[in-house]
């Protein structure tokens, strides 16, 4: 079973930059981590490989300094790695994107599933994991919670939705999105960080993998960002401290005034 | 003239045969985009079972047709199956916009739509308008955890597609003077997509109100101290009609379920009202509750980052003002209500 995960290197922190003219973030001299919602997808593919036997490669398209989250992830315990990455590639919205990792899967081959995380904690679309499915005509589970169990090249699974769970079996090749739910991650273990410096990781560039490159970077991506405003703080703010009965009592009243106000009270 | 081209469509959902409450909120979305531009503003709904009373609804509150595709093969949603029923109806009536709800299914079936038919989705819309001169939808939308808000566009694709976060607008009141066609398409068997089988659905035990539906969120945090005391909550939560929400530490601690989480590694809600109760407001959590219309905050901690975010700030005991609270509403509705 050979399991393919395409992690994403993100922000540490929320104090990210946005290049007006661009719309794009900043990414110079900003530290960045594996997306953090990735990890499940990294530990649910880790734990299918350890009940039903197979590799587990991760894939990631961003600039040269991807390497490194590539790195943590065969720490964790990824068999290989391969970052995409090349200029042309920059500038990418969510068709652009899901089209080029779509191609890199192409490329590596083999794959019977493909897991990723619900969605990037930077740009918070959720869209490149489904995306990535419609390219290579695959089945998709998104917001998979549970995992239970893989049977003849079909792989059954409960997606979190608003009803409840749906619970769905799906035949490889098929993209899982999953959720926190799914798996605790693992920490990366002091053998596989040993093992993550001397894997030598194939990097992928618009030289060798088949592509249209009218699907790429800035200029494939049908959607364009007009402007970047910081939402303003509109809210009233008020503070009432109840450490008595005689606050306590003021405090629910404008608690239930402001229920009133907004209508919502049965 | 409900079959020009150029119209404005929104994706009705279903379940059970029940239209869910979304598709009356993209319903007052597309009725002012469809004004905007002078053209025609259609639901589409694809699945089973859904009555044409429910189907007529649609046109009172604000649909001028409704294109429905039904058929028992189409009674759960599956994505492949789902987007080649979409795909051939965009192909042959071209609509300008089309807008879905930022639900599981939304966010499922949209992003798989756009690369299917080469065109550009905005993921989880707050605002939308139109692009004065080229016509053009602009969507704007919160990113990185709500620090920033992006308007975009996709000038060259069409249709131009954007998924929509529930509870961002409210639904039109139903006119009955409005009348519209339902055009009902019959299910090409062609398209029910073969290997992907839904074997049942599970509910979810506890707090049976969709977070991302309700109009009053009720949540509570470490500060509840241990998994007992979200009983409070859940009676606060029933007493108000409002779904449980909670922070990550109280799921990661086993208090409550995943499902109920609220943040960046769980759900984003937009009530009119959210109660959270013992929530320091780490930024994960306030990723998730920024665009709330009101915030309560009741944390005995003076310095709880959430209560510089709320519009009301209690800074008490949640174990004293929550039973006053439930206090006051059983003596408003005879401890009864629920």
């Amino acid at each position: 079973m050979k399991i393919i995960v395409p992690i994403k290197q993100v922000p540490e922190s929320s104090n990210v930059k946005m290049d007006p003219v661009t719309g794009t973030v900043i990414r110079a001299g900003i530290e960045t981590v594996v997306n953090p919602l990735d990890l499940y997808a990294l530990e649910a593919a880790l734990h299918l490989k350890e009940q039903y036997g197979g590799t587990v490669t991760a894939v990631s398209m961003g600039p040269p300094q991807a390497m490194r989250v590539l790195k943590e992830a065969v720490s964790m315990g990824c068999d290989d790695a391969a970052l995409i990455s090349d200029r042309k590639f920059g500038g990418a919205d969510t068709h652009a994107t899901s089209y080029t990792l779509a191609q890199g899967i192409r490329a590596i081959g083999g794959v019977d599933i493909i897991i990723t995380g619900e969605r990037a904690t930077d740009g918070d679309t959720a869209q490149v994991g489904p995306g990535i499915a419609a390219w290579l005509d695959m089945p998709l589970a998104t917001y998979v919670s549970k995992i239970e169990g893989v049977e003849e090249n079909r792989i059954q699974v409960e997606r979190l939705v608003e009803e409840g769970y749906q619970i769905l079996s799906v035949p490889f090749p098929c993209l899982l999105s999953v959720v926190k739910a799914v798996a605790i991650p693992r920490l990366p273990t002091l053998q596989g960080k040993i093992r993550s410096m001397e894997l030598t990781i194939p990097t992928y560039t618009a030289d060798n993998m088949e592509l249209n490159v009218e699907y790429l970077g800035l200029k494939g991506s049908p959607t364009k960002v007009v402007k970047i405003d910081t939402p303003k703080i509109t809210r009233s703010g008020k503070i009432i401290t109840a450490n008595d009965d005689l606050s306590l009592t003021a405090a629910v009243d404008e608690l239930m005034n402001l229920l009133d106000a907004k209508g919502v009270l049965p | 003239m409900s079959d020009v081209k150029n119209a404005v469509w929104t994706l009705a959902e279903q379940f059970d045969g029940k239209l869910k409450g979304v598709s009356f909120e993209l319903l007052s979305r597309g009725r002012t985009l469809a004004d905007k531009l002078g053209t025609s503003l259609v639901s589409i709904l694809i699945g089973d079972g859904v009555s044409d009373e429910s189907l007529n609804q649609l046109i009172l509150q604000g649909a001028d047709a409704v294109y429905t595709v039904q058929d028992p093969k189409l009674a759960y949603f599956v994505c492949e199956t789902y987007e080649r029923v979409l795909e051939k109806l965009i192909k042959e009536y071209h609509p300008a916009i089309l807008l879905a709800a930022a639900t599981s299914t939304g966010r499922t079936l949209m992003p798989y739509t756009a690369v299917k038919v080469h065109t550009g989705l905005t993921a989880d819309c707050t605002e939308l308008d139109i692009e004065v001169g080229t016509g053009n939808l602009l969507q704007t939308r919160p990113a990185i955890g709500g620090n920033i808000m992006a308007t975009i566009k996709t000038p060259n694709h069409r249709p131009q597609l954007a998924t929509v976060r529930p509870k961002s607008s409210r639904p039109l009141p139903a006119d009955p003077a409005r009348k519209g066609d339902i055009k009902k398409i019959p299910l090409d068997l062609s398209l029910v997509a073969q290997g992907v089988e839904v074997k049942g659905y599970r509910k979810e035990e506890s707090g049976s109100l969709h977070l991302e539906e309700a109009d009053i969120v009720v949540s509570g945090g470490k500060g509840l101290k241990k998994g007992e005391n979200f009983g409070m909550i859940h009676k606060l939560a029933e007493s108000l009609s409002a779904a449980v929400g909670a922070s990550r530490d109280a799921v990661d601690r086993g208090w409550i379920s995943y499902p109920h989480q609220i943040g960046l590694s769980g759900k984003t809600i937009s009530p009119k009202v959210y109660i959270a109760a013992g929530i320091s407001g780490a930024i994960q959590h306030l990723a998730g509750i920024k665009t709330s219309e009101t915030i309560v905050s009741i944390n005995i901690d003076p310095d709880a980052t959430l209560h510089k975010l709320a519009d009301l700030g209690i800074v008490g005991d949640a174990f004293q003002v929550i039973p006053e609270l439930q206090k006051r509403l059983d003596a408003r509705y005879g401890g009864k209500h629920g």
